[in-house]
């Protein structure tokens, strides 16, 4: 690795690199795996986990052992009051969808200040907060999942109605672009890498540490709902656990982008691309035919193996 | 080498014994409202079968807190330790096929696999220098993957002897009582070891540790590993109460364990606490939630109440512990 082009060590260029030989690698299996309809097909799954990775990024760029493992969780919650909103009403879907970001946006400020006021590791605040979410997911259902998407979400996600697109890959691409002119170009941006590198050193300089540290888990939530919203467009009915287990991969995403776990380093891109590397491995296994089970497995083991070659920490005594 | 002539990690010592003592306070304070609240509201839990059902049901969410208590104090993390859980009870499940002559090779089984888990985490973390907290996930999704595989799903029967056992009482003591007991005395007995000496210096300051002669990766592997090894024990605890196998059930218990552990006194940083007051955040946590059950609340608010009083339980131990000195 070390003796190659530069360009090769830049970790989105690799994803980038992986995504592109995976599908290639189901192409020469299973014959249609590579067709065009089938990739715009697992781009738009990949879109859900893309969105959601979002709100991830900003977490781990922020530092501090920024971390959300509610994102799944609030994904499911957005989903579940977006689709009782709509029950199937193309009038409802503002209300709908702005109820999800509003709940959304009490459970990431609730996350920031748990993090930033009481000193509670981000781990432990969110992962506390998943089962809060899993308890408010029950008052809110009584246990039955009933929404339904709306038709024009629907279309949205599964028509192919924007220069033969499926809309949501419009919506990802604008969320993308915006996400990263805003950690490129804005002022929140500067101080979001800003606190990731350095705590101290930020707020030596004037940064509002926590401020910016509060926002960025409500961001997360904010985007973790949006995802879950694109899902049950997707899937039209809501579950109990519709995107529960997107926790895990929405992590993986971001380190297969290379942004770093310390925070600080590293950007959307990045995310975006390990979003398309996991579903495209994930649509890999299924159509191999691999067992529930085993598709669980290997999500770990890539996600291991991934950190291993990115992730490591320094030796005590080199 | 004049590192080694150093004395084994003094500084911290004095810190421990500083920070330790606030926090249980406020552990014990939490331990005897929840105690006391809980009896207020159901009377019940002091006769014999109450506290023998009552322990019985702690029992699980106790060992995996004092097994996530030894990884943490070693400056680890393991959000494994359900899913360890998971897998070494279907295993044993699997491998008793509910005969009670196969009992002790189920314990093996379940002790068993739980020390591979922790062997996998030990060298991911230690060897090959992982953040344990993301490294602790993925190894959470192989486990309960793996689990899904011996056992697609819950079901399988449990001999009559473990089940019987643990509903057993020596000397009118309640088994499950004893063995949190046991536990606790357990720890008493090796915390002086040399491994668990070397597992709480290395997580109190690894850099200190390493330069005190004290075996950092080795110390990190052994406590993922002992860690495993009383998960898996866990795992048997959930067959013992549940009397079926489940590939189901980690979930929670990663999260009750770490809660406990903060509940506990112990922080999180690493070399500060001790398994006992995991145990008590077990049961302190485990109490709350039959004080909500005993308030009558509808079911379908149970999940969200156990949620708050979790993070209330967090919040208060944050105020309580020490704040970090750097």
């Amino acid at each position: 690795m070390s003796r190659v082009v530069p360009i090769l060590k830049d970790p989105v260029v690799v994803a980038a690199l992986i995504a592109v030989l995976l599908i290639a690698i189901g192409g020469i299996l299973r014959p249609g795996f590579a067709s065009p309809d089938q990739i715009v097909d697992m781009l738009r799954v990949a879109s859900f986990l893309g969105i959601i990775a979002i709100g991830q990024t900003i977490v781990v760029l922020s530092g501090g052992e920024g971390i959300d493992l509610s994102v799944g969780t609030v994904a499911t919650l957005g989903a579940i009051l977006a689709s009782r909103t709509m029950a199937g009403d193309d009038a409802m879907i503002v209300p709908g969808v702005l109820l999800a970001l509003g709940v959304a946006a009490l459970i990431g400020l609730a996350n920031g200040l748990g993090i930033v006021a009481l000193k509670i590791p981000p781990f432990v605040m969110t992962l506390g907060m998943l089962g809060v979410v899993g308890g408010l997911i029950l008052v809110v259902t009584g246990g039955r999942a009933d929404g339904r998407a709306a038709p024009a979400l629907v279309s949205l996600v599964n028509g192919r109605d924007v220069l033969g697109l499926p809309g949501i890959l419009i919506v990802w691409l604008v969320l993308g672009g915006a996400v990263t002119l805003v950690l490129r170009r804005t002022v929140f941006g500067a101080r979001l890498y800003a606190i990731g590198t350095s705590r101290e050193a930020a707020r030596l300089s004037g940064v509002p540490v926590r401020r910016v540290t509060v926002s960025a888990y409500v961001l997360s939530s904010l985007f973790a709902a949006l995802g879950g919203i694109a899902m049950v467009g997707y899937s039209q009915q809501v579950f109990l656990n519709l995107a529960d287990d997107l926790t895990l991969p929405s992590i993986a995403a971001v380190v297969i982008g290379g942004t770093l776990v310390a925070g600080g380093v590293g950007g959307y891109l990045g995310s975006a691309v390990g979003a398309i590397v996991l579903t495209v491995l994930t649509s890999l296994l299924t159509t191999l035919a691999m067992p529930e089970w085993a598709r669980i497995v290997v999500q770990g083991v890539v996600l291991i193996a991934l950190l291993a070659v990115y992730g490591r920490q320094r030796r005590l005594r080199a | 080498m004049t590192a080694a002539t150093q004395a084994p990690p003094a500084p911290t010592v004095v810190d421990r014994v500083r920070s330790v003592r606030v926090a249980s306070w406020a552990t014990a304070a939490l331990l005897v409202v929840a105690v006391v609240a809980a009896i207020a509201l159901q009377p019940n839990l002091l006769t014999p079968y109450g506290v023998a059902s009552t322990f019985a049901t702690f029992l699980p969410l106790v060992l995996v807190a004092v097994a996530q208590a030894i990884v943490v104090i070693g400056g680890g993390l393991d959000l494994s330790a359900g899913a360890i859980v998971a897998l070494s009870s279907v295993v044993a499940v699997q491998v008793m096929r509910g005969e009670d002559g196969l009992a002790a090779v189920g314990l093996a089984a379940a002790v068993g696999t739980g020390v591979a888990c922790g062997m996998l985490n030990g060298l991911v973390v230690s060897r090959l220098r992982l953040q344990p907290l993301i490294a602790t996930f993925a190894s959470a999704s192989i486990f309960s993957g793996l689990a899904l595989l011996v056992l697609p799903t819950p079901g399988g029967t449990v001999p009559a002897i473990l089940t019987g056992t643990f509903r057993q009482a020596i000397a009118t003591v309640p088994m499950s009582v004893l063995l949190v007991v046991a536990v606790a005395l357990g720890w008493l007995v090796l915390r002086r070891t040399r491994v668990l000496r070397h597992i709480r210096a290395t997580g109190g300051d690894p850099a200190a540790a390493y330069a005190s002669l004290v075996p950092v990766q080795t110390s990190q592997f052994a406590s993922y590993v002992l860690s495993g090894a009383i998960s898996g024990l866990a795992g048997l605890a959930v067959l013992g109460n549940a009397g079926s196998g489940d590939p189901f059930i980690g979930g929670d218990l990663a999260l009750g364990s770490v809660a406990a552990v903060v509940v506990g006194g112990i922080a999180l940083r690493g070399g500060i606490g001790s398994p006992i007051g995991a145990i008590a955040g077990a049961i302190i946590l485990a109490l709350s939630s039959t004080i909500l059950f005993s308030i009558g609340l509808p079911t379908s608010w149970r999940a969200l109440a156990a949620g708050v009083v979790v993070i209330l339980a967090l919040a208060l131990s944050a105020l309580g512990a020490p704040r970090r000195r750097r």
